[in-house]
C-alpha cells in the first residue's frame, strides 16, 4: 500500500458539503470513473461483457444503467462512462479492461473529473441558473452533457431531487463557486 | 439557433463549434496525378451560398459528434441534420 | 408636501406611505406607485430636460416607451442613469434626480441651445464639425457630449450581481393584458407548460388602466383573479417585472427579469436582474399597443401627455397631472380619457377632436373639427390655443392635455428576424405581417384586435390553435363578456398651422421641420431619415415617434405610409444594463480558472502565477532575498542544469488514442511516421493543418500495440481534440480508433537535470528498473511509486537535460510534489516555473507557441524532412507547394547579440547589416528571446530567410516600436548541448 495522501478536487482531505434552504451541495470524491468505447465491429461483445459487469444492458442515448456497484451512463455513440465506489473500485479501469479484452477501449477517468451532488427540492431552481438542460423534464435516471459555469459537464439525474454535476477537475473551484452563488441567488 | 441532433434531439447551437462547408468530407486522393491542385481546390475553393448550405458542426459540449447540418444562410432554417460519420460513409469514405 | 393631484380610488395601497426624493426634495407616495405616478400625484409635471435643446419636459406615457421622464436613480455605486420614471417602482427611500440640466431642472443654463435651434437642426453636426478633422476628437466631440446627453455614470464598480438562466416551455406568452391572460388561462387549464411574462410589476395590462367591466367585475379585479388562478397552476410560471427583449432563431427568446430593482438593495446573495434564455415550442405575442401623439406647435410642454396614459394615471394610480385638463384626439378612444377623468372628479375643459363629425362620448364640451395650434406655460402647460371648425381662434386654460393620435400594435418582437409589418387601413396602423418568426403567433391589440372582447377572444383562440398544433387538448371555457367598441379614427399626424416647433421625437428633439429638412436634402429612406435626424434613436427607439415621422415623410414624398415602410426593429425591446449581459462572468470569475495539482503547494511556496489560457501556472518561485524575477528564474535554470528541478506540466493536453487502427490513425494526423513506434517508446510528432502549416506538436507514447497517449501543447488541447474527431468521423469513418481526453486525470511533473534519475529512483518502486539501459531516452511505461501507486513514466525532455515526466492520478498530485521535494532534498531539488521552462527550451531551440504561430511550416522549423512522403497525412500534400518551399524560405535559427548584455527583443525584425531598414528588406524576425544564465548572454531564436545557410552572419535586429537597433550573430538554435548528450545520459 502506497503512502501518498489523496486530496479532493477542492483541495481538502475531506469532501466539502454546503447546506441551503432545500438543497445540499456536496463534493463527492469517492467515485471511480472509467470510459468505455466499443471497438468497431465488436459492439456485441462489449454489450455482452458489460451486461455481466453492470447486471444490465449498456444504456442507450441519454440514459443510465446498472444497479450494482458499477453503473454506466451514455456519453457518445458507442461510448459510456462507468462509475463505481472508489474505495472498492480504485482499479475500475483495469477491471473493465480485463472484462472487455480487446473488444473495447477503456480509459481511466477517475481524476479527470469532480463530482458535485445536488440533493433537495431546490435543485431545479439552482440548475436553471447554471445550464440549459431541461432538468424538470429529464428522465430519472438520465444523463446529458451541458455547459455549466462555462465548462462542459455531465449532468445526471439520479432520482427526483438528486442530480450529479460532473465537471473538469481542474476547474473544481470555479464550478463550485458557480453552484454556491446560484444556490444563494435562487434559494 | 437550435440544431436537431440526430441522437440527442434539439440542442442549442451554443453547444456546437462551427467548422464550415461539409465538402471538407470529400478529401482528395493524395496519390492522384494532380493531388496538389485537387487539395488546393478542396481547401480553398468553396461555395458561399445565400441559401441552402451543408455545413459541419461539432457537438463540443455534448456527445462529440460531428454533424452535417443543412441550413439556409438567409433564414437560418435547418432542414436536415445528419451524423457526419454516416455522411462520410455514404460518400465512400472508409479508412 | 401634500399629494395635491392624488385622486380617489386606484390600485395603490394608501395604508402605507413611501418617502422618496426627487432632486433632493422630499415627497410621499404609496406601494403600487411608479416614480412618475407619485411625482404626478405630488403635483410635479417637470421631470427632465431634453437631449439637445434642454427643453423642459414632463412625462408623456405611462410605460416603457417613455421618451422624456428619464431620471437617475439611487446614488453612489448604484446610481443608474436613464431610468424611466414611468416604470421605476416606488420604494421607501428612493432617491431620484433629473438629468441633463445645470444647475437645476427649473433653471438650466444649457437651455440657451434652444435659442439657437435654427442652427441646430437635423444634420447640424455633420455639416458644422467637419473641419479640421483633428478638432473633432479633441474639441468638438467633448463639448457636444457635455452639452447633449442623458444621465451620468457613477464610474464606480457595480456592487450588484446578475444571473443568467435558462427556461423551457411549451408556450411563452409575452404580455399579461386581456389577450395574454386569456391565452394563459386557456393553455394553463389545458395542462401545457406555460410562461407568462410581463414587464409590469402588476399583471393585467390595460385592464388595470381602464374602467371596463369583464362579466360583472371590474377589469382589474378580473385580471387579479385570473393571475391568482394561474398562480395556483404548477404548469404555469408567472414572470412579472420581466421584459422579453428579443425573439431569436428557432423559438429562443431573451427575457430580463428585474428581481430586485423594486428594492432599495438586493437581498443578500440575490441578483439584481436575471437574463433568461427561454426555449419555447411556441410563443404568443400579446404585447398590446402603444398610443401615438399628434404633433403641433409647442406640443412638448410638461402636462401634455398621451390620452391613454392620462387615464392610466387616473384609473390605476389615482393621479392627474392637473385639476383641469383637456383632450386632443382624432379617434373615439381619446374621449374615454375625458370620461374617466371626469368620473374621478377632474375638470375636463373640452374634448378637441379633429374630426368634424366627432361623436359625443364624454359629458363635456366637444370641439369637433378643431385643432390645437399652440400652447403656452413656461415650465408646464397653462393654455392651449385652438383653431375651431368655424375658423375662429380660442384659448383654453388647462394644466394638462391628453393627446391621442391612435394606437400602434406593438409589433416589435414580430420583426426581430427581419419580419416586416403590414399596414391595416381600418385602424390606420401597422400590424404584424405574415412573415412571423417560426413558432410565433400574435393576439390582442398587438394583432390589431383593440377591443377588450377582441383581445380576450383572440388570446383564447390563438392559444387553442397553438395547443392543437402541440397535440394538447385545449380547455374550452366560456369567454367572459367585455366591451367590443369599434375603432373609429381619422388618420391625423400633425397640425400644419402654428408658429412654434412641432415635436415628433421628444427624446431626440426632432421636429416636423427636421423631417422636412431631411426630405429636402434627400435623406428620404426611413433608415436615412433615422440617421440624419436621429428620429427614433436612444433609449425609447422611437416607440411613440417613428410612426409620425414616417407618416410625414410619406406626405412629403407623395407616397403611402406602407410605401415608406418602417425602420428595422431590433432587439433589445427596451434597454438592457451591461451588467445583465455580463452576468456572473466578471472580475475574477470572468472565465473559469483551472488549477494544477500542485497549485496549493505552489501557493505555499510563494509562487508567482501566470495565466496560460484558463490555467494558472507557477511562473517562478521567488526565494528570500530575490528582488527581481530574473534572479529567481536564473537560479531555477542553473539548478536544473546543475542538479535537478521539478515542474508541473499537467496542463499539456493528453488524449488517449486506442483501437486496432490507432497507429494508422496517428500516421494520418502526424506528418511523421508512427506505425513503427515500438511499445514502450515515445516519439515527437508534428501535426500539420491540411494547408501544410504546423498546427501543433508534442510527444506521443505507445503504451500498448493498440493504445497511445498523445500530448498536445497547453493552448491547443481543445482544438487538437476537435481536429482528431474530425479526422476520425469525417475522413476515416471506418478506422477502428477511439478517443478521449485524459488531460486532468493525471498529475504530471517534469523531473529534469543530471540528478533526475537518482531522485526518481527514490520514489519509483524497486521492481522497476529505470536505469539508462533499461529505460533509455524516449522510453515510457507503467510503474508504481511510493509503495504501489499506479503511475506512468515518460523519459522525455523539453529542457534538454536528462529528464522524465511522471504521472499519477490527480488526487495524489499534491502528495507527489511534496514527496519529490522531500526526497530530492539531498540533491537540492528546485521547483521551477514556466519562465525557467521557457528559458531552457529557448536555450535548446525547441519550438513553442511563439514559433508555431499559424504561419510556419515544417520546413521553417527545419523539420522539413520529418514530413513523410511515403504516406498520406493531413497537410503533407499541400506542404509541397512551391510557395512554401522557396530557396529563401524562413528557417529557425538562433541569435546572439554582439554585446551579451544587450536584450534580444521577441518580435524584433532582422535586417542586413548594410542597406535600408524597411519592410521591403526584411530578413526575418525573432520569435522568442530570454537571458541565458548558462551562456551569460541574452539569446533569441527566430525565423531568418535561408537561415540554415547563414550561420555566423551578422545582422541588425531592429524594433521600431522600442527603438532597438543592435547587431546580432546568426547561430544554431541549439545553444545548449546541440548533440543531445545530456538528455541521453
Amino acid at each position: 500500500m502506497h503512502d501518498l495522501t489523496a486530496t479532493t478536487a477542492l483541495g481538502g482531505t475531506t469532501a466539502e458539503v454546503r447546506d441551503f434552504e432545500g438543497l445540499r451541495i456536496s463534493e463527492c470524491p469517492d467515485w471511480a470513473l472509467a470510459s468505455l468505447a466499443s471497438r468497431l465491429g465488436r459492439e456485441d461483445e462489449v454489450a455482452a461483457a458489460a451486461q455481466a459487469l453492470l447486471g444490465a444492458a449498456l444504456p442507450g442515448v441519454g440514459a443510465c444503467a446498472g444497479d450494482g456497484p458499477v453503473t454506466a451512463f451514455w456519453i457518445g455513440p458507442e461510448q459510456w462512462m462507468l462509475e463505481a465506489p472508489h474505495g472498492s473500485h480504485e482499479d475500475l479501469a483495469a477491471r473493465i479492461k480485463a472484462a472487455m479484452g480487446d473488444a473495447g477501449s477503456v480509459t481511466e477517468q477517475t481524476d479527470g473529473w469532480v463530482r458535485f451532488d445536488l440533493e433537495g427540492a431546490g435543485c431545479h431552481q439552482v440548475l436553471e441558473l447554471m445550464c440549459n438542460a431541461d432538468t424538470r423534464r429529464m428522465d430519472s435516471p438520465a444523463a446529458t452533457r451541458t455547459a455549466i459555469a462555462h465548462q462542459s459537464c455531465f449532468l445526471i439525474r439520479r432520482a427526483d431531487g438528486h442530480f450529479s454535476v460532473i465537471g473538469p477537475r481542474s476547474s473544481a473551484q470555479s464550478l463550485h463557486h458557480g453552484l454556491i452563488e446560484a444556490a444563494y441567488s435562487a434559494l | 439557433m437550435m440544431i436537431d441532433h440526430p441522437l440527442l434531439g434539439p440542442r442549442d447551437a451554443q453547444e456546437f463549434t462551427y467548422l464550415g462547408d461539409a465538402s471538407l468530407i470529400d478529401r482528395p486522393d493524395w496519390q492522384a496525378e494532380d493531388a496538389v491542385d485537387q487539395f488546393h481546390d478542396y481547401l480553398y475553393l468553396r461555395d458561399n451560398p445565400a441559401g441552402e448550405h451543408r455545413e459541419l458542426w461539432f457537438h463540443e459540449v455534448g456527445d462529440r459528434s460531428w454533424l452535417v447540418v443543412t441550413r439556409n444562410t438567409l433564414t437560418h432554417q435547418i432542414t436536415s441534420v445528419e451524423l457526419a460519420r454516416d455522411v462520410a460513409r455514404s460518400r465512400g469514405r472508409s479508412k | 408636501m401634500s399629494q395635491k393631484n392624488r385622486l380617489p380610488g386606484g390600485q395603490i395601497d394608501r395604508s402605507q406611505n413611501l418617502d422618496f426624493t426627487f432632486d433632493g426634495k422630499r415627497f410621499t407616495g404609496h406601494p403600487g406607485d411608479t416614480l412618475a405616478s407619485a411625482l404626478m400625484a405630488n403635483g410635479v409635471r417637470l421631470m427632465g430636460r431634453s437631449f439637445k435643446y434642454h427643453r423642459p419636459r414632463g412625462v408623456l406615457t405611462s410605460g416603457s416607451e417613455e421618451p422624456n421622464a428619464l431620471v437617475e436613480l439611487r446614488s453612489g455605486a448604484r446610481q443608474e442613469p436613464n431610468t424611466r420614471a414611468t416604470t421605476a417602482e416606488l420604494f421607501d427611500g428612493l432617491e431620484a434626480r433629473s438629468q441633463n440640466r445645470w444647475p437645476s431642472l427649473t433653471f438650466d443654463a444649457m437651455a440657451v441651445n434652444d435659442r439657437f435651434s435654427n442652427f441646430l437642426t437635423a444634420g447640424f453636426y455633420y455639416k458644422t464639425f467637419m473641419w479640421p478633422a483633428a478638432f473633432w476628437e479633441k474639441l468638438y466631440e467633448p463639448i457636444i457630449r457635455k452639452a447633449a446627453g442623458l444621465g451620468s455614470l457613477s464610474l464606480e464598480e457595480d456592487p450588484d450581481s446578475y444571473d443568467k438562466g435558462y427556461l423551457h416551455c411549451d408556450l411563452l406568452i409575452v404580455g399579461a393584458g386581456p389577450a395574454g391572460l386569456s391565452a394563459a388561462l386557456t393553455a394553463g387549464r389545458s395542462g401545457a407548460r406555460v410562461i407568462l411574462a410581463d414587464e409590469d410589476f402588476a399583471m393585467g395590462g390595460r385592464l388595470n388602466a381602464e374602467t371596463f367591466a369583464i362579466d360583472d367585475t371590474a377589469g382589474a379585479e378580473w385580471a387579479a383573479a385570473a393571475v391568482a388562478e394561474l398562480h395556483g397552476m404548477n404548469n404555469v410560471r408567472l414572470m412579472p417585472r420581466t421584459t422579453v427583449i428579443g425573439g431569436f432563431d428557432h423559438g429562443i427568446y431573451g427575457a430580463v427579469e428585474r428581481v430586485s430593482d423594486h428594492l432599495p438593495t438586493p437581498a443578500p446573495g440575490k441578483s439584481r436582474q436575471i437574463l433568461w434564455r427561454v426555449y419555447t415550442r411556441r410563443a404568443l405575442l400579446c404585447a398590446g399597443a402603444i398610443e401615438r401623439p399628434i404633433a403641433f406647435a409647442n406640443n412638448d410642454r410638461p402636462g401634455i401627455l398621451l390620452a391613454g396614459a392620462m387615464r392610466a394615471y387616473a384609473n390605476r394610480w389615482a393621479a392627474t397631472p392637473a385639476q383641469k385638463v383637456a383632450v386632443f384626439t382624432n379617434n373615439d378612444d381619446g374621449h374615454r380619457t375625458a370620461r374617466d377623468l371626469m368620473a374621478k372628479g377632474v375638470r375636463v375643459a373640452a374634448v378637441i377632436d379633429v374630426r368634424p363629425d366627432a361623436p359625443r362620448i364624454a359629458d363635456c364640451e366637444l370641439l369637433a373639427g378643431a385643432q390645437v395650434i399652440d400652447t403656452s406655460g413656461r415650465l408646464g402647460l397653462s393654455f392651449v390655443k385652438l383653431r375651431q371648425a368655424d375658423g375662429s381662434e380660442r384659448i383654453i386654460e388647462c394644466g394638462a392635455l391628453g393627446v391621442s393620435g391612435g394606437w400602434n400594435p406593438n409589433v416589435h418582437l414580430t420583426c426581430h428576424q427581419r419580419g416586416r409589418p403590414a399596414w391595416n387601413p381600418a385602424i390606420s396602423a401597422f400590424v404584424p405581417g405574415t412573415d412571423l418568426p417560426q413558432g410565433q403567433s400574435v393576439a390582442g391589440a398587438a394583432a390589431g384586435a383593440f377591443s377588450t372582447h377582441a383581445a380576450l377572444r383572440s388570446g383564447a383562440e390563438q392559444a387553442a390553435a397553438i395547443l392543437g398544433d402541440l397535440g394538447i387538448k385545449p380547455d374550452k371555457a366560456r369567454l367572459p363578456r367585455a366591451e367590443d367598441a369599434p375603432v373609429n379614427i381619422q388618420p391625423f399626424w400633425h397640425v400644419t398651422e402654428g408658429r412654434g416647433r412641432a415635436w415628433l421625437d421628444q427624446q431626440n428633439d426632432v421636429t416636423v421641420k427636421d423631417v422636412k429638412l431631411a426630405h429636402q436634402e434627400n435623406f428620404r429612406s426611413v433608415e436615412h431619415l433615422k440617421r440624419y435626424t436621429t428620429l427614433g434613436m436612444a433609449t425609447d427607439q422611437g416607440k411613440t415617434s417613428n410612426m409620425g415621422g414616417l407618416a410625414i415623410m410619406a406626405e412629403l414624398a407623395g407616397k403611402s405610409i406602407p410605401g415608406v415602410g418602417t425602420t428595422i426593429f431590433r432587439p433589445p425591446y427596451t434597454p438592457v444594463a451591461m451588467g445583465t449581459l455580463g452576468g456572473r462572468a466578471r472580475g475574477a470569475h470572468f472565465h473559469p480558472v483551472r488549477e494544477t495539482p500542485s497549485h496549493i503547494w505552489a501557493r505555499e511556496q510563494g509562487a508567482v502565477f501566470v495565466e496560460a489560457g484558463n490555467w494558472l501556472r507557477a511562473q517562478w518561485f521567488p526565494r528570500p532575498g530575490e528582488t527581481h524575477w530574473r534572479q529567481s528564474v536564473d537560479r531555477e535554470v542553473r539548478a536544473v542544469r546543475g542538479s535537478v528541478g521539478v515542474c508541473d506540466v499537467t496542463t499539456l493536453g493528453k488524449i488517449d488514442v486506442q483501437g486496432t487502427d490507432a497507429a494508422a490513425f496517428l500516421n494520418k494526423v502526424y506528418a511523421n511516421g508512427f506505425a513503427k513506434l515500438a511499445v514502450g517508446k515515445t516519439r515527437y510528432g508534428l501535426m500539420l493543418r491540411e494547408d501544410g502549416i504546423v498546427m501543433d506538436d508534442g510527444t506521443t507514447a505507445r503504451l500498448a500495440e493498440d493504445h497511445f497517449v498523445m500530448t498536445t501543447t497547453t493552448a491547443n488541447a481543445v482544438p487538437v481534440y476537435r481536429h482528431l474527431e474530425f479526422v476520425r468521423q469525417c475522413l476515416f469513418p471506418d478506422m477502428d480508433v477511439q478517443l478521449i481526453s485524459t488531460t486532468e486525470a493525471w498529475a504530471q511533473y517534469a523531473v529534469a537535470g543530471p540528478n533526475a534519475r537518482k531522485l526518481l529512483q527514490k520514489i519509483v518502486d524497486p521492481g522497476f528498473d529505470i536505469s539508462n539501459e533499461a529505460f533509455p531516452f524516449m522510453a515510457c511505461g507503467a510503474v508504481t511509486i511510493c509503495g504501489g501507486l499506479r503511475a506512468r513514466l515518460f523519459r522525455i525532455s523539453f529542457s534538454g537535460e536528462l529528464a522524465y515526466e511522471i504521472a499519477v492520478p490527480t488526487r495524489y498530485g499534491d502528495a507527489l510534489i511534496r514527496r519529490l521535494m522531500a526526497a530530492g532534498e539531498e540533491f537540492d531539488v528546485t521547483p521551477y516555473g514556466t519562465e525557467a521552462l521557457g528559458v531552457m527550451r529557448i536555450e535548446k531551440g525547441h519550438a513553442a507557441g511563439n514559433e508555431l504561430n499559424g504561419t510556419t511550416t515544417a520546413l521553417n522549423l527545419r523539420m522539413g524532412r520529418m514530413v513523410s512522403k511515403k504516406k498520406d497525412a493531413i497537410g503533407s500534400t499541400l506542404s509541397e507547394r512551391a510557395g512554401l518551399n522557396t530557396p529563401d524560405a524562413l528557417a529557425l535559427v538562433g541569435f546572439l547579440p554582439k554585446l551579451p548584455e544587450e536584450k534580444v527583443t521577441a518580435g524584433g525584425h532582422l535586417m542586413n547589416r548594410e542597406g535600408p531598414l524597411d519592410a521591403k528588406h526584411d530578413q526575418g524576425y525573432v520569435t522568442s528571446a530570454c537571458y541565458s544564465p548558462i551562456l551569460n548572454s541574452h539569446i533569441g531564436i527566430g525565423y531568418l530567410k535561408s537561415g540554415s545557410e547563414r550561420m555566423g552572419e551578422r545582422l541588425r535586429l531592429v524594433s521600431p516600436l522600442t527603438g532597438q537597433n543592435i547587431e546580432v550573430e546568426v547561430v544554431s538554435a541549439h545553444f545548449v548541448d546541440p548533440e543531445g548528450d545530456r538528455l541521453r545520459a
